[in-house]
């Protein structure tokens, strides 16, 4: 490219930056009036919303987020500790259960395995919404109500997963499990040393998916947990809305310390994001 | 070692690996649909049921029936009109240009689609807040309009703020998909493009939306499916209850009908019809796009 051309395009450079600037700013706005509110008092909030005055604050007091420990006995720990252990379970067995069956269903030539596959998409296609009062009846019978159970259970195999290994899996060289097996690994052994390996940025970016699922599920968890002290945080800061006011103190600090654990985990796995889901197909 | 020799002979193996599937597609799927569609053809009162065959099908078009339709109806078109073309230029913008930059606004773009629904709600309701000071109704002042009541005021005030909150959480995630179709797009065919003197808008017209037509079939079928699959948009603002059901939704009216009221034959019904009604618009849709039509050129 000669100086002239690129000085050519560097102006449109300029503007495209500057256009995509604007929506950064836009996008982001938001959680920049949820940090900043997050350090006014509730009832500011409560009468005004949040008006330019709480985003230029002239002082910051971080009482929200003190009380946040110590209010009503300390539920908010509670609702935070729920939800840490549901989004562990629930991710962690969804990437491995998942991984397992999309590579069965990538590698492995054998009797059904379309129709199995078949299922997997028909099963992506039915949302879930429609058979919550069904699911509510069986963990009503089985016993799962008010339980950790209860919530991950529909969940621990993720279709949308299983579609996105599947794919992955059919890039891996033959070769590989050959090689495996001439060295005498069983073949349960092949996926957890040798391939499971070579999946890692499908790993990644279905870590993301999964834990964003699992830490921001709203409808299931708001069936099948009945008392305050088992809810996750999406329902627990639901219950602060409530007709006779709402507890913005509670609220909006609690809202600010609920987003921090995923958006940490985001920037960990996000450098396999972007390669993870492109190679992993999922182009339509 | 005999189980090591079977489990060598790849009989086995395959079907090990598929279980956790078949199990949770017993469990979590193929019984909980046969269930709702026998729910549906009962009347189910506490300690009794029994058979009132299409009943529930009759009784279920009532006036909120029609509304929720129309909710979620309209939500989902306002979804696709503005969760295709937003994120879609926006992809094309970060598709050239400075990697490190591009990865870093990919990156803020991203970010509130982690944040749950129940936080986006809480920022929404306050930046939205009724008062004149609240931050939009002073944007909205300085245009010369009145202080809107975006939560109780009405039907479009409703339908513009979960609209909104939907844009806000899902142009990241949809970005994401179409980058992931544009990295796809041979670069040659640009550079021949160029050769022959096509310029930018003519590349565009030509060359990328042609191809990005998978991503975007994609991006409409899962927009469908979310779209009529809505109901935390609408609670977190209304906790089930708003005036005149301008938040009421399909799934909502199932919530409604079969939580609140513990009517659960109808909301079975409900399900399943609204179930039919995803399916027959996804369809209508991919043959729309000609997913269906045989590519012979």
């Amino acid at each position: 490219m000669t100086a002239a051309s690129s000085r050519r395009a560097a102006l449109p450079e300029l503007a495209k930056y500057l256009v995509l600037g604007i929506f950064v700013i836009a996008f982001l706005f938001p959680i920049f009036a949820l940090i900043a509110a997050s350090f006014r008092p509730g009832r500011d909030l409560m009468r005004y919303g949040i008006s330019f005055g709480t985003l230029l604050p002239d002082r910051l007091d971080p009482k929200n987020f003190a009380e946040l420990a110590t209010s009503r006995d300390g539920v908010y720990l509670a609702w935070f500790k729920n939800s840490a252990i549901l989004t562990a379970l629930q991710a962690g067995l969804a990437l491995v259960l998942s991984s397992f069956v999309g590579y069965g269903l990538g590698v492995y030539r054998f009797r059904g395995r379309n129709l199995v596959f078949i299922l997997v998409l028909a099963v992506m296609l039915v949302p879930l919404q429609i058979l919550i009062l069904p699911l509510y009846k069986l963990m009503s019978a089985i016993g799962f109500m008010n339980s950790y159970a209860g919530v991950v259970a529909p969940f621990v195999v993720s279709p949308f997963a299983i579609f996105f290994f599947r794919q992955y899996s059919l890039g891996i060289p033959k070769d590989y499990l050959d090689a495996g097996r001439i060295d005498g690994l069983g073949e349960f052994r092949i996926f957890f040393l040798l391939t499971a390996p070579l999946m890692a940025p499908a790993f990644g970016a279905m870590a993301i998916l999964m834990s964003q699922q699992a830490w921001n599920s709203f409808l299931w968890p708001l069936i099948v947990m009945r008392t305050g002290n088992m809810f996750p945080l999406t329902i627990g800061l639901n219950s602060l809305l409530t007709p006779y006011g709402n507890n913005y103190d509670m609220l909006i600090a609690g809202s600010c310390a609920a987003s921090v654990p995923i958006i940490i985990v985001f920037f960990f796995f996000q450098r396999f994001f972007i390669s993870g889901l492109s190679a992993g197909g999922i182009k339509g | 070692m005999k189980t090591a020799s079977y489990f060598r002979s790849y009989r086995l193996v395959p079907y090990v690996f598929i279980l956790p599937f078949l199990v949770s597609f017993c469990a979590f799927y193929l019984y909980p649909l046969i269930g709702t569609t026998f729910m549906s053809f009962q009347k189910i009162l506490p300690g009794q049921t029994h058979y009132i065959g299409l009943e529930n099908y009759r009784r279920m078009f009532s006036p909120d029936f029609a509304r929720a339709l129309s909710v979620s109806f309209q939500y989902t078109v306002y979804t696709i009109l503005l969760l295709i073309p937003v994120p879609a230029f926006l992809a094309v913008l970060l598709n050239s240009g400075i990697k490190r930059l591009n990865s870093l606004y990919r990156a803020a773009f991203f970010i509130p689609s982690l944040v749950s629904v129940v936080v986006a709600g809480t920022v929404f309701r306050l930046m939205f807040a009724a008062s004149g000071r609240a931050v939009v109704n002073s944007m909205l002042a300085l245009l010369g309009s009145k202080p809107v009541d975006w939560i109780l005021g009405g039907a479009w005030q409703a339908m513009a703020l979960m609209v909104l909150v939907a844009v806000w959480r899902w142009t990241g995630v949809n970005i994401v998909y179409f980058m992931s179709g544009l990295q796809a797009i041979p670069a040659d065919l640009y550079e021949a493009a160029e050769i022959d003197g096509a310029g930018a808008g003519r590349r565009l017209f030509s060359i990328t939306l042609p191809l990005l037509k998978p991503t975007i079939v994609f991006v409409t079928t899962i927009s469908i499916f979310g779209g009529f699959s809505m109901f935390e948009e609408s609670y977190i603002f209304w906790q089930g209850v708003s005036p005149n059901n301008v938040g009421l939704t399909m799934v909502g009216l199932i919530y409604q009908k079969g939580f609140q009221l513990g009517d659960l034959g109808i909301a079975s019904s409900i399900g399943l019809v609204l179930m039919l009604i995803v399916f027959a618009l996804a369809l209508a849709q991919l043959e729309l796009f000609g997913f269906f039509r045989r590519e012979d050129r």
